[in-house]
C-alpha cells in the first residue's frame, strides 16, 4: 500500500468551494449529504477549513475573481489532497465558458483527480464519482 | 469613537454555499456596520445572453440561480410573449404555473431546512431535507431533471403532463401535506426556535417600503405585495389562493410566511391538475415563427420576491437587450435595517432570513433620479468607483 492510498483509506473529510455557480451543485453536494443519501454513513463529512480535508470540491465556472482565491485555497490544503470538479461549469465552463469573466475551467488553474459531469449531477453519481475516486487512488 | 473589531463572513466560510463576503463591524458583540462585497459569482449573463437565440436563451436564465431556476425562464417567456403578442393555451398555463408552485415549494423547504442549520438546529435542516425530496422526484418525473427543469419555451413548454402521471403526483402531494403538517407545527411550537427568532432582525412596513424589498420579506412585515395577484399571468387568475402575511417583520415571521405559503402553493398544483384534466393533451405551444421588434417587461414571483426581465428586440434572433433583476438585489440592502444593533449570533439568521440568492444577485444596476431624469453614477465615475474599489481589496490583501 503506498502513501497515497494509505492517506486515503479512512474517512474522507471534504471541502466544498463553490465557484461562480448557479447552485445547483451546490444544494446537490448538501443533498449527498442529508437523509436520503447520508454520505455520512460512509465518515465523509463536510469541513469548514481546507486544512482538515482530504479532498477538494469545486463546481461552478470560475471567474476572474475566483481564480486567485482557488490557487490559495489549493495550496493551503494539505497534501496530498483529491481535486473532483463537479458539474458542466466545474468541467469545462459550461453555458458559461464564452462569459467575459471567465478565467478557465478548473483543470487549467489547478490539477483536478475526477470530473463529475451533469448539470447538475445527481447525488447518486456524486457518489459514485468518489467512490470510483478513492478505489483508483 | 470607539475601535470596532471586524468579523469578515465569506467569502468561502461553511455557512454559505455561495461565494460572498460579509464584513461585521462590531463593538463588543455588538454589530455596529456591515458591508458586503461579491463579485466572486458573476458570470455576464445579461451579455451572454445576447449572443444566443431566443431557444438559447432560456437554457442560459435557468442556469442564473439553480434553486429558482423556473422563475426566470417564467419572466423571460413573459417578456417575450410581450413582444410577441401572443396568448399562450390554457394547457401551457398550468403547466407553467405547476411547475412555478413546486418549484416554491422546494426553495421554500430548503429556507426552513437552512434556518434551522443557522441556527445550529441541524433536526431541522435534515428533516426538512428529508421532505423536500419527493417533490424532486415530481420534477424528475415531469421534466427528467431534478434542478433545472428546460420546461419552457416562447409560445408554451416543451413538455406535457400527462393524464397518467396526475395519480402519482397527487400521491405525493397527499403524502408531503401530512409531512408539512408535522414540519409546520414542529417549527411554529418549537420554544427554541421561538426563542433564537422571536423579536430578532426587525423589518417594520416603513423599512420595506423604503427598501423597495419584495417577496415573503415584505409580505412577513404586513406589505401584501405578490406578482401572482399584482400582475397575473400564467394559471394564477384561474385559481382561487391568497396572499399570506404577516405582521410582526421578524425572523420567525418570515418562516411562519414561507411555511403558511407552502400549503397555498399545495391548493395551486391541486386547482391546476384538476385544470389540466379538463384540457386536451398534447396543445401545450403555440407556433411562434418571428419576434418583431419592441420591447417586453416580463414579471414573476420567485419563491424571494419578484425577478423582472427586460428585454429589447431588434427583429433578429437573438435579443438586442436583456436585462434581469432578481429579487435578493433588493433584499440584499435590508441587512443594514435588520442587522445593525444585533449580536453577532442574531446576525447570521437576520442575513439568511430574506433567503439571499448571490447568483441572482450579481449584476449591475444603475440609479436615476426620479425628479430630473438624471443618471446619478455616469461611466467615468463607475470606472473611478471600481478603479478605488480594487486598489482597497489590493490594499487589505
Amino acid at each position: 500500500m503506498g502513501f497515497k492510498s494509505y492517506c486515503f483509506k479512512k474517512s474522507l473529510w471534504v471541502f466544498h468551494f463553490g465557484g461562480a455557480s448557479c447552485n445547483n451543485c451546490d444544494i446537490e453536494i448538501l443533498d449527498c449529504l442529508t437523509p436520503r443519501h447520508d454520505l455520512e454513513r460512509f465518515g465523509i463529512l463536510l469541513v469548514g477549513s481546507i486544512r482538515h480535508a482530504d479532498v477538494l470540491l469545486v463546481n461552478g465556472s470560475i471567474n476572474r475573481r475566483d481564480k486567485e482565491r482557488l490557487l490559495e485555497i489549493y495550496n493551503q490544503a494539505p497534501k496530498p489532497i483529491l481535486v473532483v470538479a463537479i458539474g458542466a461549469c466545474g468541467c469545462t465552463g459550461g453555458i458559461f465558458a464564452e462569459g467575459m469573466t471567465f478565467a478557465g475551467p478548473v483543470d487549467k488553474i489547478i490539477p483536478v483527480n475526477a470530473y463529475i459531469p451533469g448539470c447538475p449531477p445527481k447525488p447518486e453519481a456524486i457518489i459514485a464519482g468518489i467512490v470510483k475516486l478513492v478505489n483508483n487512488s | 469613537m470607539s475601535k470596532k473589531t471586524l468579523i469578515p463572513i465569506g467569502p468561502y466560510h461553511p455557512l454559505q454555499e455561495e461565494p460572498e463576503l460579509f464584513k461585521l463591524y462590531c463593538d463588543g458583540e455588538i454589530v455596529k456596520d456591515i458591508k458586503w462585497e461579491t463579485g466572486y459569482n458573476h458570470r455576464g449573463i445579461e451579455k451572454l445572453s445576447e449572443s444566443k437565440t431566443y431557444e438559447q436563451v432560456f437554457f442560459l436564465v435557468e442556469r442564473i440561480c439553480g434553486i429558482c431556476s423556473t422563475s426566470h425562464p417564467f419572466a423571460f417567456a413573459n417578456a417575450v410573449e410581450e413582444i410577441v403578442g401572443k396568448e399562450i393555451t390554457d394547457r401551457a398555463k398550468y403547466i407553467r404555473s405547476i411547475i412555478g408552485e413546486l418549484e416554491r415549494l422546494h426553495s421554500h423547504l430548503l429556507w426552513v431546512g437552512l434556518a434551522g442549520h443557522f441556527l445550529g438546529y441541524n433536526t431541522v435542516f435534515m428533516w426538512a431535507w428529508k421532505y423536500r425530496e419527493p417533490i424532486l422526484d415530481i420534477f424528475e418525473m415531469i421534466t427528467g431533471n431534478r434542478n433545472s427543469y428546460a420546461m419552457f419555451k416562447v409560445g408554451g413548454v416543451r413538455r406535457d403532463i400527462e393524464g397518467t402521471k396526475i395519480p402519482a403526483i397527487q400521491k405525493v402531494l397527499d403524502d408531503f401535506k401530512k409531512k408539512a403538517d408535522l414540519l409546520t407545527g414542529a417549527v411554529m411550537d418549537d420554544p427554541v426556535i421561538h426563542a433564537r427568532t422571536r423579536g430578532v432582525g426587525i423589518l417594520t412596513k416603513q423599512d420595506v417600503i423604503d427598501y423597495a424589498a419584495v417577496g415573503p420579506t415584505a409580505r412577513a412585515s404586513g406589505l401584501a405585495i405578490d406578482i401572482r395577484k399584482d400582475d397575473p399571468y400564467a394559471a394564477y387568475p384561474l385559481v382561487n389562493w391568497k396572499v399570506i402575511t404577516a405582521q410582526a417583520g421578524d425572523v420567525f415571521a418570515k418562516a411562519e410566511v414561507r411555511l403558511l405559503e407552502m400549503y397555498e402553493s399545495i391548493s395551486i398544483i391541486e386547482q391546476c391538475l384538476e385544470g389540466l384534466k379538463k384540457e386536451k393533451e398534447g396543445d401545450i405551444s403555440v407556433k411562434v415563427t418571428e419576434i418583431p421588434e419592441g420591447t417586453g417587461n416580463g414579471r414573476a414571483e420567485a419563491p424571494r420576491g419578484e425577478v423582472f426581465h427586460f428585454v429589447v428586440s431588434d427583429g433578429s434572433s437573438s435579443p438586442a437587450r436583456h436585462k434581469i433583476r432578481a429579487p435578493s438585489y433588493v433584499n440584499i440592502a435590508t441587512f443594514r435595517k435588520s442587522c445593525i444593533g444585533q449580536t453577532i449570533a442574531d446576525a447570521t439568521i437576520s442575513l439568511a432570513a430574506v433567503d439571499p440568492c448571490y447568483c441572482c444577485t450579481e449584476r449591475m444596476a444603475v440609479a436615476y433620479d426620479v425628479h430630473s431624469g438624471k443618471k446619478l453614477m455616469n461611466a467615468e465615475e463607475l470606472i473611478n468607483l471600481s478603479v478605488k474599489r480594487t486598489n482597497d481589496i489590493r490594499d487589505n490583501d
